[in-house]
């Protein structure tokens, strides 16, 4: 059943900071709105709980990526285009300029924003993945003030976050470490664009002196929430890739996942996905010399 | 997140926006939608209602430049914007070169053509994998999507001619 728009209130203050008041007025009471490409759905279908709305959408504050030498910090409300078209976001964080490509059509992609994906929580939504391999952290702000949490534990379950109910994330930080990392990602979805993920894998390495020196694996759709396969990447840390380890890497991947079967895929399909994710990437690690 | 959300009846607001060139002023509810004012009150029956959920593109509109499915913004969202819809691509009674060089159908064309436009905008010399990805969004169910990749080639290759 279609909504009815007499029913829903909404707003549009000028400054992130008027933003903040309002949210501190009434915790709970407002549901904050950037592009709408999951809140417009949710309200075309009825199923929309909130009837008091706040557009956040092309608020300056959020809008805005700042390159500072060791680190970027993407505004909540960069959209997809945004992050795609960021020659430096392409150059360093080629995991993040990916995923927000292969995110829904153009049209999506324009009015999509890093923040709403994550504050959405999605664990099939593509960004999600690359800020847990880039080890991102959010910066939250609200009337009461600042705080930088990593992100790594923002989601708490499905569909849940750490988000306080005045809290707004305002932007998101990844330090510019990861230059010489050999950075592999794969959707597998049924179409390539407009298509949720069956799986996503989004996984960042480097060797020296033939050992993993450094390994980061982030999986989605696989779990309740984005996934570091945190097991796998001890397997392999300090040990040369040989097909043995690929073989132990793959099963190891495989224990770590907790995948269901869903109108998308199924439980079975995913977890051989992922150990084959996991093995391709492993093999290009090897082959990766920096 | 709390979902302690109170009731939230509205009154009317007034949003103006410019439409294909034309300053309009509406009186809406701020949470209708686009796709619907467009539709209902300014007469413009272009743009289609698909999906209704942004998967099938039929609703496209230029918003500021950028390509958006107009079933997605409130339009309160669109106070003081300009918008293009695919009555304003075509300019004194003549037909914009997409327009010409498309198979008409109907129901995903109006769409399929401001994607168009706007990946034009972007890439004048597109790749056949350009088209695509810039018609990612817009379902067709009817022509294969061959010929529509085609009309947008060769609209590109007339704008780059003339």
């Amino acid at each position: 059943m279609r909504s009815n728009p007499a029913e829903y209130q909404l707003v549009v203050p000028a400054s992130l900071e008027a933003v903040v008041s309002l949210l501190a007025s009434e915790p709970g009471g407002w549901l904050p709105i950037a592009g709408g490409t999951d809140v417009m759905v949710q309200y075309a279908a009825g199923k929309l709980p909130a009837r008091k709305l706040v557009s956040i959408w092309n608020l300056p504050e959020l809008r805005r990526i700042e390159v500072l030498p060791d680190e970027i910090r993407i505004g909540a409300g960069c959209t997809y285009t945004d992050l795609r078209e960021h020659g430096m976001v392409q150059r360093e964080f080629s995991l993040l300029a990916r995923a927000a490509a292969w995110t829904g059509g153009i049209a999506n992609q324009n009015r999509g924003t890093l923040g709403g994906n994550v504050v959405n929580a999605s664990p099939a939504a593509d960004s999600l993945p690359a800020l847990l391999a880039y080890e991102a952290e959010l910066i939250l702000v609200s009337f009461r003030g600042e705080r930088r949490v990593p992100y790594k534990n923002f989601h708490t379950a499905y569909k849940k976050t750490n988000l306080a109910s005045d809290e707004l994330i305002q932007s998101v930080c990844l330090a510019r470490r990861f230059s010489a990392h050999l950075a592999y990602t794969r959707k597998v979805g049924a179409r390539n664009a407009q298509a949720i993920s069956k799986v996503c894998i989004a996984a960042l390495g480097r060797c020296a002196g033939g050992v993993v020196e450094d390994v980061r694996i982030a999986v989605g759709s696989v779990a309740p929430v984005p996934l570091r396969l945190a097991e796998t990447e001890r397997l392999v840390m300090g040990k040369p890739v040989d097909p043995s380890l690929v073989v132990l890497a793959r099963k190891t991947a495989i224990a770590e996942i907790q995948p269901i079967d869903d109108i998308r895929s199924t439980a079975k399909y995913r977890s051989a996905v992922v150990g084959n994710l996991v093995a391709e990437f492993l093999l290009r690690l090897d082959e990766y010399q920096t | 997140m709390s979902e302690s959300f109170s009731s939230g009846n509205s009154a009317p607001c007034e949003v103006s926006f410019t439409v294909n060139g034309a300053l309009k002023t509406v009186r809406v509810f701020p949470m209708e939608r686009l796709l619907d004012t467009l539709r209902h009150q300014l007469g413009l029956t272009g743009a289609k209602e698909g999906c209704g959920e942004g998967e099938c593109g039929s609703c496209s509109v230029l918003l500021n430049g950028a390509l958006v499915n107009s079933c997605l913004v409130p339009v309160l969202q669109a106070q003081s914007a300009d918008i293009l819809t695919i009555e304003g691509l075509a300019s004194d009674a003549r037909l914009d070169g997409l327009q010409e060089a498309f198979p008409q159908c109907g129901i995903c064309t109006p769409g399929m053509i401001l994607a168009a436009y706007h990946l034009l905008h972007k890439k004048a010399d597109p790749t056949l994998e350009d088209i695509k990805e810039g018609l990612s969004g817009n379902l067709c169910r009817c022509t294969g999507y061959i010929q529509i990749f085609e009309a947008v080639a060769e609209a590109a290759r007339r704008r780059v001619a003339t």
